[in-house]
């Protein structure tokens, strides 16, 4: 069981509230990801849950228990450090069955799991090796393995495919997905990457500043952000806002359109346009074009096959049905 | 250094350093070697002729020689046992946030910057004088009859004088490891149930290993030279008569430089093997 909730809680540094009361619940089996820009709280979120800080005030509640004066060994969770934080003076083996070895488990149970957990991360061939030895992505799955073994009501990930190549994070990516499906424990997950959070999660929480700007599925907040942060902040490229005149049209201080929402045409259209930079990425072009009265360029995804070049005279036309429409608090209009 | 010319500007420019370095191992070291097979006393003829390997027999057969072996790998052992195990324990302690640490910090850094021979004096006269000394009044203090340190526990006193200055170095160097050390992996063991011992015994003490064989090596290096410390307090007598001292006393007091030369020679090759032996046994670590 790993059901988790987190009852007003606040943390100050010093002077300083990094969080102000917050309230989530996190439910048993599920892949929950943090995600919001650098110094949003995120991290500081998932030590309170750890334990590795003390909550200024509120409660958290682990499985109906309430654990906010456990200490982090006690709450049956296990953590993947963004440094991996392996031991490098002992071999793979003795790495993974660390935990075991500090609850006191006998060899011969010691090793039987910690081969089932090499098996399972393909990790077999190694675990004598030091952790000096291994890759990038192999030392991220030492890490898990480690987490895995303590066979945790909940695993806690703290941005634990950062120090990867692109490549390799495609693959963890994968694979932390397909352990979810095998284990079915609840999983936590803190990431500045919101691809990371789509792709991954059944419930993305979008945190800036320490508060919850809104909570739901992949999904939910692509097509109905709360708000105008969690509409540019989810979605790749990021979504185009125009203010003034464009906005005014549709009854809003700021629309929003998705770039994959925009069609481009060269003789006709609402919005007419110059081409800076075009991305020529083979599936898709990503156009960059600067319209009258907009200081940023609005990002236009196209097909690939498209041939605009800088300085052309474009027209774009949003999807009307695809438009997000904000008010001047920056609240989404339904 | 990429280009020929660059690589002979390099030699070139280096030379200076690398002839004054020789010039400064290698005179004293063939002149030592040079006297060793010489009679050789300046009060008493001078130059009396070469003696072939005489004071080299000479040296090791006399009833001093064994002893400050033995005082010697006592004082290195016991001043390397007691600055490791307190520099780690104050390293421990410094790393830790409190108040005033950058003063703390160069309280305990400071008595590195005291010369041997004012802090042998210091210890001597303001702690382990019988009669005036801080312990004496402590011990009366407390009712007891006060200790006379260095005809009572002389070699005992010259390891607390030497590991007094040797505990700032070793503390500064194992506290640096202890910085470097990634609290994440103390983080990751503290979720992982490790309690602080095993944290200290399974974490803290192996990342540690690589400082602690610096500063053996090093200390061990400059302990098997130890001088000024026994020069001021015992002069040698009650036991603390280490090598280096033994063959000071051959030179200067005995006025005998062959014989001296030779346990010269003698320091030079104990203090080499110690240095292969400890390479041996704790050098693996700096491979890693």
């Amino acid at each position: 069981m790993g059901q988790i909730t987190l009852k007003q809680i606040t943390k100050n540094f010093g002077d300083v509230q990094v969080i102000p009361p917050l309230d989530l619940r996190i439910d048993d089996g599920e892949f929950v990801v943090f995600v919001g820009p650098s110094g949003c709280g995120k991290s500081t979120l998932l030590r309170l849950i750890a334990g590795l800080e003390d909550v200024t005030s509120g409660a958290i509640t682990i499985d109906d228990r309430d654990a906010t004066e456990v200490p982090p060994a006690k709450r049956g969770l296990a953590m993947v450090f963004q440094s991996y934080a392996l031991y490098p003076h002992m071999s793979v083996r003795k790495n993974i069955a660390f935990p075991l070895r500090m609850a006191g488990l006998d060899k011969a149970a010691q090793n039987a799991k910690v081969d089932a957990a090499a098996k399972v991360l393909n990790l077999t061939d190694y675990l004598d090796r030091r952790p000096g030895q291994l890759s990038g992505g192999q030392r991220q799955r030492v890490a898990i393995g480690r987490a895995i073994v303590r066979e945790p009501d909940a695993f806690l990930f703290d941005e634990p495919l950062s120090n990867l190549d692109a490549a390799l994070r495609v693959n963890m990516r994968l694979e932390i997905s397909e352990l979810h499906q095998t284990l079915k424990t609840t999983m936590i997950y803190v990431t500045h990457d919101q691809v990371e959070a789509m792709t991954m999660a059944d419930k993305i929480v979008v945190l800036q500043a320490g508060v919850i700007e809104q909570v739901g599925s992949p999904l939910e907040l692509y097509h109905t952000p709360r708000n105008k942060f969690v509409a540019g902040f989810i979605g790749s490229p990021k979504m185009n806002f125009l203010a003034g005149e464009y906005a005014a049209g549709y009854g809003a201080a700021t629309i929003g359109v998705r770039p994959e929402h925009i069609s481009v045409s060269s003789s006709e259209g609402a919005w007419p346009g110059k081409v800076g930079v075009s991305e020529h990425l083979g599936s898709d072009t990503f156009l960059y074009v600067d319209i009258d009265g907009v200081d940023e360029p609005i990002t236009v995804r196209s097909s690939g096959e498209i041939s605009a070049r800088h300085g052309d005279n474009i027209y774009l036309t949003p999807d009307v049905s695809k438009i997000h429409r904000f008010d001047n608090q920056d609240l989404r209009i339904a | 250094m990429a280009t020929q010319h660059s690589r002979s500007a390099a030699r070139i420019m280096m030379a200076p350093a690398v002839v004054l370095l020789l010039g400064w191992m290698l005179i004293p070291l063939t002149m030592t070697l040079y006297f060793s097979f010489k009679k050789y006393l300046p009060l008493r003829g001078g130059d009396l002729g070469w003696v072939g390997f005489d004071n080299y027999v000479r040296f090791v057969s006399s009833s001093a020689f064994w002893p400050s072996v033995q005082t010697t790998l006592i004082i290195v052992g016991g001043v390397l046992l007691i600055t490791v195990i307190l520099g780690v324990l104050l390293a421990i302690l410094l790393d830790q946030p409190l108040w005033g640490q950058g003063i703390v910090r160069i309280l305990v850094i400071a008595p590195f910057f005291v010369m041997p021979t004012v802090s042998a004096l210091v210890w001597k006269n303001m702690f382990m004088d019988p009669v005036n000394g801080l312990f004496a009044h402590l011990w009366k203090f407390f009712g007891a009859q006060p200790v006379e340190w260095l005809s009572d526990a002389p070699l005992f006193s010259i390891i607390m004088i030497v590991s007094w200055q040797w505990l700032p170095f070793a503390t500064l160097i194992l506290l640096t490891a202890i910085q470097s050390l990634d609290s994440e992996q103390l983080e990751a063991s503290e979720m992982d149930g490790a309690p602080p011992l095993s944290r200290f015994g399974y974490i803290i003490l192996p990342h540690l290993s690589r400082a602690i064989t610096i500063v053996v090596l090093i200390q061990t290096i400059f302990l098997l030279a130890v001088f000024a410390e026994i020069f001021v307090t015992t002069q040698g007598s009650f036991g603390t008569r280490t090598l280096t001292y033994l063959i000071f006393q051959r030179v200067l007091e005995s006025q005998n430089v062959g014989l001296g030369s030779a346990g010269g020679v003698y320091a030079i090759i104990l203090a080499n093997i110690v240095a292969i032996f400890l390479m041996r046994i704790v050098g693996k670590n700096l491979d890693s």
